[in-house]
């Protein structure tokens, strides 16, 4: 993985005294709470229902172990002793002080981790393939691109203030692990018919109140252009992207109203001018940040180990461990393990500072001392031989991050939602756990197959509800939390906005709700096919009619102006 | 008399800035002393206005460095107005001023400028800052150190730290 040299260091290092100062300043009065807001939302730093909230960037979901160590150590003196992982790889802590908060970016910066523009109107946390480097289906190493990006964003100085945020993402495999296509720019790296490696430039995806699918608007983009490329694309939604409505601000209404051929047309205009200037990229420079990318080491293996391959077939719970949580790797006798941060009872994405030490002590014993963060709120150990797969589960068990569902539906992806977050309109967290509760037994879940229940609580779809096979929103009705139910929804390289179902939910209703979908799937399906194509097959009436069927005057009230 | 910071320099601010009225209608141009006018006023008076010497030009967010275009190399100070600290729009108009078209005069920002902003605001091509009333404009000052590297090409180190970590 990247390695800082001092010059990386020293600003991260200049940043963490010059927020120590805005810290400072705050809390003599001498900035008010509007100027400082924007300042530490810059750190990833909002403040929350019940404390401030510190999100920690992790550069394309790429962790060490000795970085683990340092999480866990924050998370038991600055928090309550859990850290929460992110739907965009990062990492987030639910309790710490304001007055600390300096302190923890001290202690995160001698481990080269920041908070750097983890939140706010300005260039986001870039994200990739959490096996980027190691799939099997790789094309090119996306990671060296996601830090030539890391560095151009940090601290970019036209576009420190932009109408809104804007999230980046890059994919380099047959299958978009990414998301590219709903981030404000998606970028998926290809090779050509020659070999040669370039990009697809997607702008104007995105979730939130309006559901965009990205539109390609540079089909072939050299990568020695990659920069000024961004920087165009940056430039025009800086100077025209819409400043007087939030809610209308992102990248991807811009697109819309100019319409994807008009906004490339602009791009293309402003590039001219950038192209070929100091900004473009050396072949120095590529060659420099992909040596951090390099394969490791491997042992040499000629193909699967005899050993794991018996123990799948004889131990069922194993075999089921890895038939959803273990990942093909491009290493023959090696494999990419998926850590479930998906445990019954515990809040999907939560970890526990003695499960962080447990697993930075696992990465190193088994994955060369490497992680990843995913964005379905997982962490993969990348490196592992696949003889060692059955004493890792072993441990896995014993710490209860070895739930072998990753893909199924109890695989929650899910918000913080109003237990914790201040934007929220409903709790998601409760409503998660008692699906997953209702949901216990390991059979059925391994019969139903992959569905991707994604759930957010509230529009601004932190937990990406709209790209869910089953998507649940929370809404506020008059004061109270509803549900709202989206069918149909995917990502990836076919990506889909689910269609909504129809009136939402009480609280207590959603475990029944999901059930009675489930079942019409289940009545519905032929052989072993999935959610997504039974539902594409036969449309969202029969699951409607079934949801809805004995309730003729259960509309709820008339939603509070949300839409 | 106000002050400005000029090349890191807390000097007098002399300049008077007229703003057109509610309806567009401009400002009476005073016969004496620097003004700063906005983009609308010069291009619409640019002969007399040049004829008549100590004139400076300003920008709102929505104006469009592209109508001065090279008229920016002639002139010795621009003004651009930032009326939220969070309104980025200014960034870029001082890159386009610098970098595009040619202006190597006074680049200023007024509005809300204080030491947080002072860094991106530099590394855009500004040397002249307006700092808010209410600030203490000798703190501010010490904002134009709160970093001294950078990853990027920018006006005030148009090498990006790619090429100068190849370069030593």
């Amino acid at each position: 993985m990247y390695v800082y040299d001092e010059l990386d260091q020293k600003i991260v290092d200049q940043r963490v005294a010059q927020f120590r100062d805005q810290t400072r300043r705050y809390l003599a009065g001498e900035l008010t709470e509007d100027e400082f807001r924007p300042l530490r939302l810059q750190n990833g730093l909002y403040i929350q229902r019940h404390a401030p909230m510190l999100r920690v960037a992790v550069p394309y979901g790429e962790l060490a172990s000795r970085q683990v160590r340092v999480l866990a150590k924050i998370a038991r003196t600055y928090d309550r002793d859990y850290g929460h992982f992110t739907t965009r790889q990062n990492l987030q802590y639910n309790w710490p002080k304001l007055e600390d908060v300096p302190q923890i970016l001290a202690e995160l910066a001698t481990v080269q981790m920041h908070a750097i523009q983890t939140s706010g109107n300005c260039i986001r946390n870039t994200t990739t393939d959490q096996f980027a480097g190691v799939a099997h289906d790789e094309i090119v190493d996306p990671r060296p691109w996601c830090e030539i990006i890391r560095e151009w964003s940090t601290f970019h100085p036209e576009f420190a203030h932009l109408p809104r945020k804007f999230k980046i993402a890059v994919n380099g495999a047959a299958e978009d692990r990414a998301a590219i296509l709903v981030h404000d720019i998606g970028i998926n790296v290809i090779r050509n018919e020659a070999g040669e490696v370039g990009f697809q430039i997607y702008v104007g995806g995105g979730l939130g109140r309006t559901p965009i699918i990205g539109s390609l608007i540079k089909p072939w983009l050299e990568p020695m252009h990659l920069l000024s490329y961004l920087d165009a694309v940056l430039r025009v939604y800086n100077r025209y992207g819409r400043r007087d409505n939030k809610y209308k601000a992102r990248i991807k209404i811009l697109v819309k109203a100019m319409t994807p051929e008009a906004f490339g047309a602009k791009v293309e205009q402003e590039w001219v001018h950038l192209k070929d200037g100091p900004t473009t990229l050396t072949q120095g420079e590529i060659d420099r940040v992909s040596k951090f990318f390099t394969a490791p080491a491997y042992e040499s293996f000629a193909g699967d180990d005899a050993g794991f391959v018996a123990a799948r077939q004889d131990n069922k719970g194993f075999g089921r461990w890895v038939e959803r949580n273990v990942f093909a790797h491009k290493q023959p006798g090696y494999a990419c393990v998926t850590l479930s941060l998906k445990h019954p009872g515990v809040a999907p994405g939560d970890v526990s500072g003695d499960q962080l030490d447990a697993i930075a002590d696992l990465a190193d014993k088994y994955s060369l001392g490497e992680l990843r963060a995913s964005h379905e709120q997982n962490l993969i150990l990348p490196y592992v031989k696949q003889r060692d797969l059955l004493a890792l589960w072993e441990e896995l068990k014993a710490l209860k991050l070895a739930s072998p569902t990753v893909g199924l539906l109890t695989d929650v992806v899910c918000c913080p939602g109003g237990d914790f977050c201040s934007l929220a309109n409903a709790k998601s967290i409760p409503i998660a756990l008692a699906i997953q509760e209702r949901f216990d037994n390991l059979d059925y879940l391994y019969d139903l197959g992959e569905i991707d229940l994604n759930m957010s609580g509230c529009m601004n779809a932190c937990g990406h509800h709209h790209v869910g096979n089953i998507g649940i929103l929370g809404v506020d009705k008059n004061g109270s939390e509803w549900y709202q139910v989206s069918l149909g929804g995917r990502q990836g390289v076919g990506a889909s906005i689910g269609k909504v179902i129809g009136p939402s939910f009480a609280q207590d209703e959603m475990p029944e709700v999901i059930e009675k979908i489930i079942n019409v799937f289940v009545a519905a399906r032929e052989g072993e096919e999935p959610f997504i194509d039974v539902f594409d097959r036969i449309g969202m009436e029969p699951f409607k009619t079934r949801v809805y069927a004995g309730k003729p005057n259960a509309r709820a009230p008339k939603e509070v102006a949300d839409a | 008399m106000p002050k400005l910071i000029i090349d890191r320099q807390i000097v007098d601010n002399t300049a008077t800035l007229l703003r057109s009225a509610e309806d567009g209608a401009f400002a009476a141009v005073p016969a004496q002393g620097t003004v700063i006018v906005p983009l609308a006023q010069y291009l619409a008076q640019k002969t007399e206005l040049n004829a008549r010497g100590d004139v400076g030009v300003w920008f709102a967010p929505d104006d469009e460095p592209e109508l001065l275009g090279a008229d920016a190399a002639a002139l010795s100070l621009i003004a651009v107005e930032f009326p939220a600290f969070t309104d980025g729009r200014g960034f870029s108009i001082g890159r386009l001023l610098r970098e595009r078209y040619g202006f190597t005069g006074e680049l200023r920002a007024f509005g809300d400028v204080f030491k947080d902003t002072l860094n991106y605001l530099t590394r855009c091509g500004f040397n002249a800052f307006v700092i808010r009333e209410d600030k203490d404009i000798g703190e501010a000052l010490k904002g134009l150190d709160d970093f001294t590297e950078s990853y990027q090409s920018s006006v005030a180190q148009p090498m990006p730290l790619f090429r100068r970590r190849h370069a030593s």
